[in-house]
């Protein structure tokens, strides 16, 4: 198995937010994350694809596919965008990097041609970051 | 599509410690000749870098694995506090024993994360410099 991956970067903004909590305990849980008008992060995702290499190509995925998909599926949705107002998949939900992470495999993972997707993760800031595998892989839960 | 996803939350932290490997079961010698340079009298240091990750359900409330508050402060008094600006062999009891070595010091770390009580410890990563790095994932994972 030979794991091959690409990294993109978006910018957009979020707010966290959990409106069936008071005004104190939205700021107790989420401090600054919650000032009322959001803030913004360079987002860097980076997309993991397992697969044997194809006997012809020897490519497991062709990335050009790979990049497209990633532009279609993530830059088109979430680049330059206020997440909780903008990215349908995020309604109801608190944009944090783990329920981000999740929507993006969603979205990703049946688009995958070739190979299978075997993680996302999606860095915040340099020093957080979120990984999203399936089921079977990542040690399970 | 209901199929259900493992998600880790993962967070770096920085420390800059000395060390000298120096192994109490090794002739002087034999120091010199495994360890050449960090066997040096007086130690060396690095900024470590230390890269922890998490498992858990994500809360539907908060959105979150575990709130980012809670865990620093756990990683702070647990790992930062004590490592950060000290000796390892001489200010940090386990390494009297054991020599420091990275490897070494991933193991200490997961040992004093895995408590944790929101999330699950699955792994310990650290960068002694930008070109070296370790990962300890527990002995049940290695055994895996």
């Amino acid at each position: 198995m030979v794991y091959l991956t690409r990294k993109i970067e978006f910018a957009a903004s979020h707010r966290y937010h959990n409106p069936a909590l008071s005004a104190e305990e939205n700021r107790r849980i989420f401090g600054k994350c919650n000032y009322p008008h959001g803030h913004g992060h360079n987002y860097t995702l980076e997309v993991t694809i397992a697969g044997e290499p194809d006997p012809v190509t020897g490519m497991v995925l062709d990335l050009k596919d790979l990049k497209e998909i990633l532009e279609q599926e993530i830059m088109q949705r979430m680049d330059h965008r206020f997440l909780n107002y903008e990215v349908a998949e995020l309604k109801g939900q608190i944009p944090t990097c783990e329920n981000v992470v999740r929507v993006i495999w969603n979205l990703l993972e049946p688009k995958i041609p070739q190979g299978q997707l075997h993680r996302v993760r999606l860095y915040e800031s340099a020093n957080l970051f979120a990984d999203c595998y399936g089921r079977s892989a990542g040690g399970g839960d | 599509m209901a199929r259900r996803l493992h998600i880790e939350l993962g967070r770096r932290y920085r420390f800059a410690a000395s060390h000298r490997l120096h192994s109490l079961q090794l002739s002087e010698e034999e120091n010199i000749r495994v360890y050449g340079k960090c066997a040096n009298p007086y130690g060396h240091g690095h900024n470590y870098t230390v890269e922890v990750r998490f498992s858990g359900t994500v809360n539907p409330a908060t959105g979150m694995i575990a709130n980012l508050a809670d865990l620093d402060a756990f990683v702070n008094e647990q790992v930062i506090d004590p490592f950060d600006h000290r000796s390892l062999q001489d200010e940090v009891p386990v390494f009297s024993k054991v020599v420091p070595t990275t490897e070494n010091l991933c193991k200490e770390i997961f040992e004093r994360l895995k408590s944790f009580p929101k999330a699950k410890l699955e792994a310990v990563r650290i960068e002694e410099t930008s070109n070296n790095s370790f990962e300890y994932a527990g002995e049940s994972r290695a055994a895996s």
